[in-house]
C-alpha cells in the first residue's frame, strides 16, 4: 500500500447524499478479476449524463472527491473502494461514511476525511467557482487546507499511523511474523491438513 | 466467570493481544472459490508474497459453473474467465482445487465438512457470508472480504474486532414435519435480519441436540440472514460420529486426542451470554417466507401480512416493498400462492438428507403442470450418493430435472435463473429481489415444502398431499 502523508490535487464537488456502493460500482462489474481497470464502471449510470460534473472537462485529472453525507452506503463490495482509485481519486471528504466502505477505504490507502458539512459547502462553493483551486489534505497535520479555508479532522491514531506508513494490514501483520511462527510450533497435531490423502 | 463456547475457540487461536489493538487469529482452514478470490491472488502476486499455509488451504468452483453439460465449454465467457482465473491461480501458488468436473467438486460449504476438513474448536473463513455453515462443528467460521482473503492466504491469520455472544435456546420436541429449515426460519422471523448484528450466536437446548448434522448445518448456514457473525453448535457424539473416519479427520492416537479436546468445547455452566432468546420446539410449524429478506416469514397456515399492521414506520414501507415486488395482496392465504419454478439446493438444503427428505415426499408422485423443479445436489459425492440409492430417478420419474452440482439457482450467477416476474420455492437461503434472477420472486422453504408444492404447483407442506394420489412412476 502506497504511504499517505500529504496530499494536494484539484476536486470534483460532488453534491449528493446517500451515494450507495451500487451508485459508485453497479453489481455486473463484480466478475472481473481483477482490482484495476473499475475506473469505467465508476458512477456508470450518472456518467451517462454528459453534464455530470465528473465529465466536465475542467475535472479531468482531479483527485479529491468532495462528497455530500452518507458516502458508501449499502453493499460491502470492495470493488467501490478501488473504482475510485482506478479512477485516480486519493481522497473522499465527506460529513459522514459509511462503516464498511470506510474500512475498505483504509485496507486499500484510500484516504476518508470527515469534516462538518459547513466545511464541506464551502468547499463545494470554492471548487465550484474556481475548478483549478487546489485543496491540500495533510495526514500529518490533520488538516485539509484550500484557499481561504483550513480545517482539522480527526482519525484515530493506530489507522493513521498504518496510513502514514503505507502499512496495509498484511504487512503490519508480517511484523509479527515470528508470533505466528510460534503459534504454529505448538499447534496441536489432530488439527487437519488440506493435503491429499 | 465461565467462558462461552465461542470465547472458547476465540482464546485458542489468539496470536497477539494487545491493548488498542485487535486480537491477531490463526486461522485453521480457509476455503477458496472463483468470486471472490481473484483480487486477492493478484495482491500476492504484486507483492511477491507467497500462500503461506498451503496445507490449510482449499479451492473449489461452484458459483459460476454450469449444472448442465459440464463437458462442454462454459458458454458465459465472463463466468469461464473467473473459472479459469481460480485454476491458473491454483496451480501457480500451489493450492489443492476440485474444479468442474472432479469427484469432490461441490459447493464450497458442502465440500468441506463432507471431507472431514470442518471440525469442532477449528477457525474457519471464506470469502464468502455463508461460511457460517462450519459452525455447526463447534468451529468459530465467518465469511470475508477480498483483502481479508488477501490476508489470510498471505499470513494464515485475521486482525479481528471483539464479537458478542448471543444464545438461541430451542428446547422440546420438533412436531412432525418440522425441520431445521423451518426453525432457522422461525428464528430469523423473530429476532430479524439486523437481531444477529455483532454476535455469534450458539444454538443450544434439547432440540438442537436432537438434529443431525447436516439439519445443525442447514440452521448455521442462516444465521448470516439474522446478521450475526457466525452460528455454532457445540460438538457432541452426534458431531464426533460425523467425522469419524471421513478422509482429513484424525486417525488412531489423533484421533483420541481430538476428542478428548472437542469434549471441552461447551459454554461453561456459569458463562453468561449478552444476550439470550429462548424458543419452544413444539410450537414450530413449516415455515415460509412472503416477502424480499429472510425475516419476512410466517407459518405455511398463515396469510400474506397487512403492511399497515407494522408499528415500525421502516417495517411497514419494507412489507408494502416486498408485496409489491412479490406480487402479493396482503390477506392473501399462503397455501394460495402458485409457483412456477421449484428449487432444491444450496448449501441451506443441499446435501444427502435434504435430497432424501425431498424424495420421500416425491416417491410415487409427479410434479404439478407448468411447473419446473430442479433439483441440483450441493457436491458431486452428494449427486453420486443420492444416485446410489436410486434418488436421482424418483426425481426424475416425478418429473423433475436432476442437475449438476453446485450453487446453480440459489444466486444465478449460471444459467439456472428465474426471468421477470417468475416465483419459486426455494430451499435456498436468500429471498433478495433480483437474486434468483432479475425480477425472479423468491419464496424460502424446506426441501419437503419444496417437494409438495411441487405436486401440488402451490406453496404447500406434505401434510397437504394425503389427499393426492400416486400418479407418477407407473
Ligand atoms: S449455494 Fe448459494 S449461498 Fe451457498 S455458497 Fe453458493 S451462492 Fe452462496
Amino acid at each position: 500500500m502506497e504511504a499517505f502523508t500529504t496530499h494536494t490535487g484539484r476536486a470534483v464537488p460532488l453534491r449528493r447524499s446517500n451515494v450507495d456502493t451500487d451508485q459508485i460500482i453497479p453489481a455486473h462489474w463484480l466478475k472481473k478479476v481483477t482490482r484495476d481497470g473499475f475506473e469505467d464502471g465508476l458512477f456508470e449510470a450518472w456518467r451517462k449524463d454528459p453534464e455530470f460534473v465528473l465529465n466536465r472537462p475542467e475535472r479531468e485529472g482531479a483527485s479529491v472527491l468532495v462528497a455530500g453525507p452518507d458516502f458508501g452506503t449499502g453493499s460491502s463490495r470492495e470493488h467501490a473502494v478501488w473504482a475510485l482509485q482506478n479512477y485516480g481519486f486519493r481522497v473522499v471528504i465527506s460529513s459522514r461514511f459509511a462503516d464498511i466502505f470506510r474500512g475498505n477505504s483504509l485496507k486499500n490507502g484510500l484516504l476518508t476525511v470527515i469534516l462538518p458539512q459547513e466545511t464541506v459547502e464551502r468547499l463545494w462553493e470554492l471548487t465550484e467557482a474556481d475548478p483549478a483551486a487546489e485543496v491540500t489534505v495533510d495526514l500529518v497535520a490533520r488538516e485539509v487546507r484550500a484557499e481561504g479555508i483550513t480545517a482539522g479532522f480527526d482519525l484515530d491514531d493506530n489507522a493513521r499511523w498504518r496510513l502514514l506508513e503505507g502499512l496495509d494490514d498484511i504487512g503490519l501483520t508480517l511484523r509479527h511474523e515470528a508470533d505466528i511462527a510460534a503459534y504454529e510450533a505448538v499447534r496441536p497435531a489432530f488439527k487437519p491438513s488440506t493435503a491429499v490423502v | 466467570m465461565g467462558r462461552t463456547l465461542a470465547e472458547k475457540v476465540w482464546d485458542d487461536h489468539v496470536v497477539t493481544r494487545a491493548e488498542g489493538e485487535p486480537d491477531l487469529l490463526f486461522i485453521d482452514l480457509h476455503l477458496l472459490h472463483e468470486v471472490t478470490s481473484p483480487q486477492a491472488f493478484d495482491g500476492l502476486r504484486k507483492s511477491g508474497r507467497k500462500v503461506r499455509r498451503l496445507d490449510l488451504t482449499i479451492a473449489t468452483e461452484d458459483h459460476n459453473t454450469p449444472t448442465l453439460d459440464i463437458d462442454k465449454p462454459i458458454a458465459d465467457p465472463v463466468s469461464r474467465t473467473q473459472l479459469e482465473t481460480l485454476r491458473a491461480n491454483c496451480a501457480e501458488f500451489g493450492v489443492r482445487l476440485h474444479p468442474l468436473g472432479d469427484v469432490e467438486q461441490g459447493v464450497v460449504h458442502v465440500v468441506g465438512p463432507q471431507l472431514g476438513l470442518t471440525q469442532p474448536g477449528m477457525t474457519v473463513v471464506c470469502g464468502d457470508s455463508h461460511t457460517s455453515t462450519h459452525g455447526a462443528f463447534g468451529a468459530l467460521a465467518f465469511g470475508i472480504g477480498t483483502s481479508q482473503v488477501e490476508h489470510v492466504l498471505a499470513t494464515q491469520t485475521l486482525p479481528l474486532a471483539p464479537f458478542r455472544t448471543m444464545a438461541v435456546t430451542v428446547e422440546g420436541e420438533l412436531p412432525d414435519g418440522v425441520t431445521a429449515k423451518d426453525l432457522i426460519l422461525a428464528v430469523i422471523a423473530r429476532i430479524g435480519t439486523g437481531g444477529g448484528q455483532g454476535h455469534v450466536i450458539e444454538y443450544r437446548g434439547s432440540a438442537i441436540e436432537k438434529l443431525s448434522m447436516e439439519a445443525r448445518m442447514t440452521v448455521c448456514n442462516m444465521s448470516i440472514e439474522a446478521g450475526a457473525r457466525a452460528g455454532m453448535i457445540a460438538p457432541d457424539e452426534t458431531t464426533f460420529a460425523y467425522l469419524e473416519d471421513r478422509p482429513h479427520a484424525p486417525r488412531g492416537e489423533d484421533w483420541d486426542d481430538a476428542v478428548a479436546y472437542w469434549r471441552t468445547l461447551r459454554t461453561d455452566d456459569d458463562a453468561v451470554f449478552d444476550r439470550e432468546v429462548v424458543i419452544d420446539a413444539s410450537e414450530l410449524a413449516p415455515f415460509v417466507t412472503w416477502g424480499t429478506n429472510p425475516g419476512q416469514g410466517a407459518p405455511l397456515s398463515a396469510s400474506v401480512p397487512d403492511p399497515a399492521s407494522y408499528t415500525d414506520p421502516s417495517e411497514r414501507t419494507a412489507a408494502e416493498r416486498a408485496l409489491e415486488y412479490m406480487g402479493l395482496t396482503a390477506g392473501q392465504a399462503l397455501r394460495d400462492i402458485r409457483v412456477d419454478t421449484v428449487f432444491v439446493g444450496s448449501c441451506t438444503n443441499g446435501r444427502i438428507e435434504d435430497l432424501r427428505a425431498a424424495a420421500d415426499v416425491l416417491r410415487g408422485r409427479a410434479v404439478a403442470d407448468g411447473v419446473r423443479m430442479l433439483v441440483v445436489p450441493g457436491s458431486v459425492r452428494v449427486a453420486l450418493q443420492a444416485v446410489d440409492e436410486g434418488l436421482d430417478k424418483v426425481f426424475t420419474e416425478a418429473g423433475a430435472e436432476w442437475r449438476h452440482a453446485g450453487c446453480s439457482m440459489c444466486l444465478g450467477m449460471n444459467p439456472d435463473q428465474l426471468a421477470p416476474g417468475e416465483r419459486s420455492a426455494s430451499t435456498s437461503n436468500r429471498n433478495f429481489e433480483g437474486r434468483q434472477g432479475k425480477g425472479g420472486r423468491t419464496h424460502l422453504v424446506s426441501p419437503q415444502v419444496a417437494a409438495a408444492t411441487a405436486v401440488l404447483g402451490r406453496l404447500a407442506s406434505p401434510a397437504d398431499l394425503s389427499d393426492v394420489t400416486a400418479t407418477a412412476g407407473v
